[in-house]
């Protein structure tokens, strides 16, 4: 059993993922991404792996790693068909969609043409976010036509054209907090709800956690949104709309947990690590009895 | 009977920053970032042998979870 955890930079996060795997006696290979290559034609070595846990912060990195990996036959955590819908908003939600689950309003136009006439048609408040982007970056709440008329102008103006995709959300009255699962495996193993002043509650931005027990009805939306989205590990935002209930917001494919341990109560990384390797010791299993048929 | 070996000394640097001496609390991992106490810069372990830490790299567009 080979596993990696391929990483551009060893945060609290890969260093607890590290001393899991050191507490179960179980060898992991720190890769430092930024080191890596890839012979398109040649998997060489990395056909090795049983398994990869894909940690870059760097989407970019992520996605070509993942996709070259999987290209060589090795599994992946996350996949890259995960890592590709997670990090796209637009992609997240209509997986989520398709899959029947509840999800926050929204509206997609990709010129100002249209992005004003979807702000408009949601209402004020509207949300604008990009449809690429995480920790809270770049996302707006639009008050009124004023507002509308200048962020769509800036991001035309001024933005890549990847700001060019008006992802336009209604904006949901929650109770001054959000809920983030975390979801391994296909269980959803810890929650913490996150409390601010401010609309927008990532804790990236000075939002105040706390843990949470998963009522039942959380616990399968979260689960069923997990393999909407096809992620092994994810963590999901869940808002609370006053009139429709818990609504999906964004699922996150490389999540950070490293206040969530003590938050939660539960050990994430610990879960994370017994996951992949039983993902390893099955594929590993398998290869053996390949082999064996084979001879 | 002799005597069990002493653990190993948990490793010392300098912040190229600010120059203040950082002490890391356990052996780090090379990748690990860290940081400054006295700047708040954040650190990059870039080497263990000899133990060498530069600037991290900065956030970029599209970082994140």
């Amino acid at each position: 059993m080979r596993i990696a955890l391929l990483y551009t930079r060893v945060r609290t996060e890969e260093r607890m993922l590290a001393d899991a795997f050191a507490a179960r006696c179980v060898e992991v290979e720190m890769i430092d991404a930024r080191e890596a290559r890839f012979d398109l034609a040649d998997a060489g070595r990395w056909r090795e792996y049983d398994v990869v846990i894909d940690r870059c912060v760097s989407l970019t990195s992520a996605l070509t790693n993942v996709r070259v990996l999987e290209h060589f036959g090795v599994r992946c955590v996350n996949s890259a068909g995960a890592i590709e819908v997670c990090s796209d908003k637009l992609r997240t939600t209509l997986a989520l969609l398709r899959a029947g689950l509840p999800t926050p309003r929204t509206l997609v136009a990709t010129a100002p043409e249209g992005a004003l006439p979807a702000i408009e048609e949601i209402g004020y408040p509207a949300v604008l976010k990009p449809t690429v982007g995480s920790w809270g970056r770049l996302v707006s709440r639009v008050n009124d036509r004023d507002a509308a008329e200048a962020i769509v102008e800036h991001r035309d103006t001024l933005g890549s054209v990847q700001q060019h995709v008006y992802y336009v959300q209604e904006h949901v009255e929650k109770p001054g907090r959000d809920i983030r699962v975390f979801v391994v495996g296909g269980c959803a193993a810890a929650g913490i709800t996150r409390s601010s002043a401010h609309w927008v509650t990532n804790t990236a931005r000075g939002a105040v956690a706390e843990g949470l027990a998963i009522p039942d009805d959380l616990r399968r939306l979260c689960e069923r949104s997990a393999a909407a989205v096809g992620a092994d590990i994810c963590a999901i935002d869940v808002l609370e709309c006053p009139r429709r209930g818990y609504l999906i917001n964004e699922i996150n494919h490389s999540m950070e947990f490293r206040n969530s341990v003590a938050t939660s109560g539960v050990d994430i990384p610990g879960l994370m690590v017994e996951h992949v390797v039983s993902i390893a010791r099955s594929g590993a299993a398998n290869a053996t009895r390949h082999a064996g048929a084979v001879a | 009977m002799s005597s069990p070996a002493p653990a190993p000394a948990v490793p010392a640097a300098s912040c190229p920053e600010c120059e203040a001496a950082i002490r890391l609390d356990r052996h780090p991992l090379r990748g690990q970032v860290i940081r400054c106490t006295d700047c708040g810069v954040e650190l990059e372990v870039t080497s263990l042998q000899p133990l060498v830490l530069e600037l991290a790299p900065e956030v970029q567009e599209d970082w994140g979870e």
